[in-house]
C-alpha cells in the first residue's frame, strides 16, 4: 500500500519537474499565434474592425475576444485564411466587402490642415502645413481614416484601377452546358 | 566539325504553316500617319517619358531612357514631331493602356547624328550600356533587355554561345528570313556577344525544316571566316524555346531556379544579334523589326516595320481575307488575340497571323481530366500538368508550386495534345498571376505595416519629448514668462482625433492628459484658423460646386446616399472635429 | 473584350476523349470475336444489355447532376465500363444481373464520385467485385465447354424464360484447376490434368485461350495507337508471370506454367484494358509500372491462394487505393533538376 502511494507520488514528482523543465526550456517567447494572424491581416491599419491597427486586432483573435470576420480590407479570403489557421468556422464578412482603393487629395480644395497627414497610419500623405497635401499612392493602404478628419472634404477614395502592372490573367471559363 | 546533337523530352509536331509568308522577300512597311511608340516594350524597369508633345524628334532620338539596370531605352523610329504623351492601347492580352508616346512623322527620316563603335575598343561595361541605351532587347518574343543577359557568371567558365534561330513556332518566319536575307550582319553580330561574354564556341541552331536560312549562315559563316557551327535540329516545338535549344545543342539542363551563364551557356535570338550589330556598326538604335503577317491573308509576307506602326495599318498590307475575325499576336501556340488593333507593333511583335472560323476552329468543349497522361508526355519540362491543372483550378496555389508551376514556360503543348480540351496554359498562367498578385500584397502590406510602426514609435517619442518640454515650460511659466515655443514643434495632434475610428493605438497617454490644458492656448488658435479655412475653402467650393454632380446615375446617386449614410455613422461614433456639414 | 473561354494557343492536335474511348472499344473487337466463336451470340447479347443499361444510368446521371447530355454521353466512357462487366461477367449471367452491375458501375462507383475522370475506383471492377460477393453462385455459373445453345435457347436463359440448366454449371479453366487439385489432395499433378482434363487447351484453358489471345492483340494494337502506354500491361504480364515462374520451376506439378495463368481468366483483359484505365490507376512512369506489377502479384496470390476463381478485380481495386500513394513517390524530376537538387 504505501510503496504503491510512494511509487505513484515519485511519478508525480518525477513528471511534474519533467513538465516544469519543459515549460522553462521551450518557453515560446511572445505568442507565435498573434504574429501568424497578422501576417494574414492586410496591414491597412484602418481599425474597420473597432481595434486600433491590425496588431490590436490579431491580439482579440488570438485571444478569443473578436470575431475573424471583421476586416473588410482582408476580404473574404482573409476570413478564410484565418479560419484555416485557427480552426474557426468560416463566416461571411461583417461588412461588405470593398474593391481595393486609394485616398486621393483634391489639390485645389486641400487647405493645408494637416489633419489627414496626422491620421494617416502608414505615413502615406505628404505636405506641410498650410502647403497642399498628396497622397503616395503606392504606400496608401486605402484604410478610409484620412476621409473624415479632412475639413473641406478634399479627400475622395477612388477605387484601384486595373493597369498593365496588376493585370492578372482570369480564371478560365469552364464551359458546362446546362441541359434545358 | 559534326556535332553530337541531344534531345529534350516531350514536345509536339503541329503543323508549321510556314511556307506561305517566305515566298517574298521582307518589304519595308510604309510610314503610317501616326506612330505610337510605347515607353515599356521590353521587360524591367519603365522608361521616362524625355521628350514632350509639341517636341520634333529626328529619327533614332532617345524619347525614353533606360530605368534601372534590367531596363531599355527607346527611341523615335523616324523623324517628325511628337504629337502627345499619352496613354494608348498597348499590345498586351488584356487591351489595357500604357504611356506612348504619339509621333507624327514628317516623311524625311532625319538621323540623329549616329555614333559608330568597335565594341573590341571598349571596356564591356560601356558596351553593354550602349546596348541598354540603343534600346536591344531579346527579339525571339520574351524582350528581355539583352545587355543584361551579356555578364558571364564568375564562377563558371562561358563554353557555349547558343544562337537561336530555330524559330519553332508555327507560322512563323522573321527569323527564317532575317537569316536567309541578312545572314552576313547577323554572323558579325554574334562576334559582339562571344567577345563580351568569352564564350569558347558558338553554335548556331536552326530547325531542319529551314534548310535555305541553314545553307545562308553557312555561308555567311565561312565567307566572314568564323569558327561557329551551324546545325540543323530536328524539327519539334518548342525546339526554339531557350532552354530546349541549349539542351540539344549542349546537353545541358537549366532549371528554372538559375541562370543559364551559371551553366556556362547563354543564348540569344538571332534578330537580337542583329539589331546589336546594327546599333554598334552604324550607330542605328532599335527602331523596327521584322515582322511575319500571315494566315488569312492574300498576300503573307514579312514586313520590316517600325516599332510603335499601329497593328491595323500594317495588317491592311497583307489585306486579309473577308472570312477574317480575329488577329493573334505571336504564334499560335502562345500567341495572343489582339484586343485593339490600334495597338501598335512593338519589340515584341514577332509576326501577326489573321485567323478566321476555318483557320483556327473554335476550341471544343473542355471535358473533364481522365488523367491519361498525354500532357505530362508532351510537357518538354517534364512537369505533370493533370497535377498542376488540379491544384490551379482548386486555387490551391501553394501546391503548384510545390509541382514547379514556374518551371512551366508556357509552350501550349499540353493543350495542344490533351484529349479533354482543358485550357491549361491559362490555368497556369492564372494560377501564377495570382501568385505574383498575393506577393506583391504581402509585401504591400509588409511595408505597410512597418511604416506603421515607425510611425508609432516616432510619435511615442514625440509625445515624450513634447511633454518633457511643456514640464520645463510650466516650470517656466510659474517663473513668470511665458514662452512661445509651443508652436515650434511638429503640429500639435487635435485632442480626440486619437480615439475616433480607432486609430487610437496611441491612445492617450497620462503625459497627453497632463499636457492638454497647456496646449489649449494653442488649440484655440489653430481651431480657429481652420474654421477660417474651411469657410474659405466651402466658399471657393461653392463657386465650383456644380462639377460632376449633373447627370449621375441611378447608381451614382445611390453609391454618394451610401456613403453619405457611412459618413454620418462614423460622425455620431467619435467626436469628430467639426465637417462642414454641421 | 477578350473570351476567356477560347485557349491562348489555337492549334490543337486531333484528339479527344471519344477518341481515346473509341479506339478501347474497337480493341476489345478481337477478344469479342472469338468470344463469339467459343460461347455463341450470348456474348453479343450481353454486351447489348450492358450497354443499354449504360447509356441509360449515365443519361440519367447526368441529368440529376446538370451535365450536358449530349457532350458526355457521346464520350463512350460508359459503353468502355459496360462492354468490361459484359465480358468480365459469365456469358450466360440473367440479364438482371448485368444491369445490376452495370447501374452499381455507373451511378455509384463513377457517378457519385463525380462523374468522368473522378472515380478512385475502376467501376467495371467494382460491378464485378461486388457482384461476385452478393451474387457468388450466379457469378459462377460458366457453360460448360462445347454446350452448344442456339440463339432462341440463349435467349431464354438470359432472360429467365427457360431454367438454369446443369449444363451451366460448368467452371472457369482456373476454377477447373484448382478444384481439381484440392479434390485430388496431392495425389494429382497439373501435368496429368492439363493432359487429361477436357477444359483445358494448348496452353491454358480451352478455347478461352484464343479469347484472351485476342484481347492481347487489342491491347498491342492500342499500345501501338499510343492510347495506352506500355508500363502497366508490362507490369502486370511482369508480376504475375515472375511470381507464378518461380513457384512453377520450385514444384511443376502443384503450380501452372505462367503461360497457362497469362491466358487465363481475366489476365489479358485486365493487363491491356484494366490497368490501363488512366482515371484509377497510377499517372506517372514509374507509378504505372509499380501499379501494373503489384497488380500482377496480387492477381496471382488470390488466384492461387485466395477464395476466388480469379484476383485481377480485387487486385485492381486494392491497388486503386494506393494510388495517391504510389504517385507521390514516383513523381519524376523535372527538367534540368534531374541529378538531385
Amino acid at each position: 500500500m504505501i510503496s504503491a502511494l510512494a511509487i505513484m507520488a515519485l511519478g508525480a514528482v518525477v513528471l511534474g519537474a519533467a513538465l516544469g523543465y519543459a515549460a522553462i526550456r521551450f518557453k515560446v517567447e511572445g505568442d507565435p499565434l498573434v504574429e501568424k494572424i497578422d501576417a494574414i491581416l492586410p496591414q491597412t491599419q484602418c481599425g474597420q474592425c473597432g481595434y486600433p491597427g491590425c496588431r490590436p486586432y490579431a491580439e482579440a483573435i488570438s485571444a478569443g475576444e473578436a470575431e475573424i470576420n471583421l476586416c473588410p480590407p482582408g476580404g473574404l479570403d482573409g476570413v478564410r485564411k484565418l479560419a484555416d489557421l485557427l480552426g474557426r468556422e468560416v463566416k461571411p464578412l461583417a461588412a461588405e466587402e470593398k474593391p481595393k482603393q486609394v485616398a486621393i487629395i483634391d489639390e485645389q480644395t486641400c487647405i493645408g490642415c494637416t489633419l489627414c497627414i496626422q491620421a494617416c497610419p502608414v505615413d502615406a500623405i505628404v505636405g506641410a502645413a498650410k502647403q497642399m497635401h498628396t497622397v503616395v499612392e503606392s504606400l496608401c493602404t486605402g484604410c478610409e481614416l484620412c476621409v473624415k478628419p479632412c475639413p473641406v472634404e478634399c479627400i475622395t477614395m477612388e477605387p484601384l484601377t486595373e493597369k498593365l502592372d496588376n493585370w492578372k490573367w482570369k480564371y478560365p471559363v469552364i464551359e458546362i452546358r446546362r441541359v434545358a | 566539325m559534326l556535332q553530337r546533337l541531344f534531345s529534350f523530352r516531350g514536345g509536339v509536331k503541329p503543323e508549321t504553316n510556314k511556307a506561305p509568308s517566305v515566298q517574298v522577300p521582307i518589304g519595308l512597311a510604309p510610314l503610317p500617319e501616326r506612330l505610337y511608340v510605347p515607353l515599356h516594350q521590353h521587360i524591367g524597369g519603365h522608361p521616362n517619358p524625355l521628350v514632350e508633345a509639341g517636341q520634333r524628334v529626328l529619327k533614332g532620338e532617345l524619347i525614353g531612357g533606360a530605368e534601372g539596370w534590367v531596363s531599355a531605352a527607346v527611341h523615335a523610329p523616324t523623324s517628325g514631331t511628337v504629337i502627345a504623351v499619352e496613354e494608348h492601347v498597348a499590345a498586351h492580352p488584356s487591351g489595357l493602356t500604357t504611356l506612348t508616346v504619339v509621333i507624327e512623322p514628317d516623311g524625311r527620316e532625319e538621323w540623329i547624328e549616329r555614333q559608330v563603335v568597335d565594341h573590341r575598343s571598349l571596356p564591356p561595361e560601356r558596351v553593354r550600356e550602349f546596348l541598354r541605351d540603343a534600346g536591344v532587347v531579346g527579339l525571339g518574343g520574351a524582350v528581355f533587355p539583352s545587355h543584361a543577359k551579356l555578364t558571364a557568371a564568375k564562377a563558371v567558365a562561358m563554353e557555349d554561345l547558343v544562337i537561336n534561330g530555330a524559330e519553332c513556332e508555327p507560322f512563323m518566319t522573321c527569323d527564317d528570313v532575317l537569316m536567309r536575307e541578312r545572314a552576313d550582319e547577323i554572323v558579325r553580330g554574334i562576334a559582339i556577344f562571344r567577345d563580351l561574354l568569352g564564350a569558347r564556341r558558338v553554335l548556331i541552331g536552326i530547325e531542319d525544316n529551314k534548310p535555305e536560312a541553314v545553307a545562308a549562315m553557312h555561308e555567311a559563316v565561312g565567307r566572314l571566316g568564323e569558327d561557329y557551327q551551324v546545325v540543323a535540329v530536328p524539327t519539334r516545338y518548342p525546339a526554339g524555346g531557350a532552354k530546349q535549344l541549349i539542351r540539344v545543342l549542349t546537353g545541358k539542363e537549366v532549371p528554372a531556379s538559375k541562370r543559364s551563364t551559371e551553366l556556362g551557356v547563354q543564348c540569344f535570338n538571332v534578330a537580337t544579334v542583329y539589331t546589336a550589330y546594327r546599333a554598334l556598326a552604324f550607330g542605328e538604335p532599335v527602331l523596327s523589326r521584322i515582322v511575319t503577317l500571315t494566315g488569312n491573308v492574300e498576300q503573307p509576307r514579312n514586313w520590316e516595320v517600325r516599332l510603335g506602326t499601329p497593328m491595323r495599318d500594317l495588317v491592311a498590307l497583307g489585306r486579309p481575307k473577308p472570312d477574317t475575325t480575329r488577329f493573334l499576336m505571336g504564334g499560335p501556340m502562345m500567341g495572343f488575340e489582339i484586343p485593339d488593333l490600334a495597338a501598335p507593333v512593338v519589340k515584341a511583335t514577332n509576326c501577326i497571323i489573321a485567323g478566321s472560323p476555318a483557320l483556327f476552329p473554335p476550341a471544343p468543349p473542355e471535358m473533364p481530366c481522365i488523367r491519361c497522361g498525354a500532357c505530362a508526355e508532351a510537357c518538354p519540362h517534364e512537369l505533370q500538368p493533370f497535377d498542376l491543372y488540379w491544384f490551379a483550378r482548386a486555387r490551391n496555389f501553394g501546391k503548384t508550386q510545390e509541382y514547379s508551376l514556374f518551371d512551366c514556360i508556357e509552350c501550349g503543348c499540353c493543350s495542344y495534345v490533351c484529349p479533354s480540351h482543358i485550357p491549361l496554359v491559362q490555368y497556369f498562367r492564372f494560377a501564377k498571376s495570382e501568385i505574383w498578385a498575393r506577393e506583391r500584397e504581402k509585401q504591400a502590406a509588409d511595408a505597410a505595416k512597418a511604416r506603421f510602426e515607425r510611425r508609432n514609435s516616432r510619435e511615442e517619442r514625440e509625445q515624450a519629448e513634447k511633454a518633457e518640454r511643456l514640464a520645463k515650460a510650466s516650470v517656466a511659466r510659474t517663473s513668470g514668462s511665458r514662452p512661445a515655443a509651443t508652436d515650434a514643434g511638429p503640429p500639435a495632434r487635435p485632442r480626440g482625433s486619437s480615439a475616433e475610428a480607432g486609430s487610437g493605438s496611441r491612445a492617450e497617454s497620462p503625459t497627453d492628459a497632463a499636457a492638454a490644458p497647456a496646449v489649449g492656448d494653442a488649440e484655440a488658435l489653430r481651431k480657429a484658423t481652420i474654421v477660417a479655412a474651411m469657410e474659405r475653402a466651402r466658399a471657393q467650393r461653392e463657386s465650383a460646386q456644380p462639377k460632376n454632380t449633373d447627370h449621375l446615375s441611378a447608381a451614382q446617386l445611390r453609391e454618394i446616399a451610401a456613403i453619405d449614410a457611412r459618413r454620418a455613422v462614423l460622425g455620431s461614433a467619435g467626436e469628430s472635429p467639426k465637417g462642414p456639414d454641421e | 473584350m477578350i473570351d476567356f473561354s477560347t485557349p491562348p494557343y489555337l492549334l490543337q492536335a486531333h484528339t479527344s476523349v471519344r477518341r481515346v474511348m473509341v479506339q478501347v472499344l474497337v480493341a476489345l473487337l478481337p477478344g469479342i470475336g472469338a468470344y463469339v466463336w467459343l460461347i455463341g451470340p450470348s456474348i453479343l447479347l450481353q454486351l447489348l444489355v450492358a450497354s443499354l443499361a449504360a447509356l441509360l444510368a449515365e443519361a440519367l446521371m447526368l441529368r440529376l447532376r446538370g451535365r450536358p447530355l449530349g457532350l458526355f454521353l457521346s464520350d463512350g466512357s460508359a459503353l468502355v465500363t459496360a462492354w468490361l462487366i459484359a465480358l468480365t461477367f459469365p456469358p450466360l449471367a440473367p440479364w438482371w444481373l448485368i444491369t445490376v452491375g452495370t447501374l452499381l458501375a455507373i451511378v455509384v462507383a463513377k457517378h457519385l464520385y463525380g462523374g468522368l475522370g473522378q472515380n478512385p475506383f475502376n467501376p467495371a471492377m467494382i460491378a464485378f467485385a461486388a457482384c461476385i460477393v452478393s451474387f457468388p453462385a450466379l457469378m459462377s455459373q460458366w457453360p460448360v465447354l462445347g454446350l452448344k445453345l442456339t440463339l432462341v435457347e440463349q435467349l431464354e436463359m438470359i432472360f429467365g424464360l427457360a431454367p438454369r440448366i446443369d449444363a451451366l454449371s460448368g467452371a472457369t479453366p482456373l476454377d477447373a484447376l484448382k478444384t481439381a487439385l484440392k479434390i485430388g489432395e496431392g495425389n494429382i499433378d497439373i501435368p496429368t490434368l492439363l493432359a487429361t482434363q477436357e477444359v483445358f487447351g494448348t496452353f491454358a484453358g480451352r478455347g478461352w485461350e484464343w479469347v484472351t489471345a485476342g484481347y492481347l492483340l487489342g491491347g498491342l494494337w492500342l499500345w501501338q495507337r499510343k492510347v495506352i502506354h506500355w508500363q502497366a500491361p508490362a507490369g502486370f504480364i511482369c508480376g504475375l508471370s515472375l511470381l507464378a515462374g518461380a513457384l512453377w520451376l520450385w514444384n511443376p506439378e502443384r503450380f501452372a506454367s505462367p503461360l497457362f495463368h497469362l491466358f487465363s481468366g481475366g489476365a489479358m483483359l485486365g493487363a491491356f484494358f484494366i490497368v490501363t484505365d488512366p482515371v484509377s490507376g497510377c499517372t506517372t512512369t514509374r507509378g504505372r509500372l509499380i501499379f501494373g506489377f503489384l497488380a500482377g502479384v496480387i492477381a496471382y496470390t488470390i488466384r492461387v491462394f485466395g477464395g476466388y476463381p480469379d484476383g485481377v478485380a480485387f487486385a485492381v481495386l486494392l491497388l486503386n487505393l494506393c494510388v495517391p500513394l504510389i504517385d507521390m513517390y514516383t513523381r519524376p524530376p523535372i527538367f534540368g533538376m534531374k541529378d538531385g537538387k
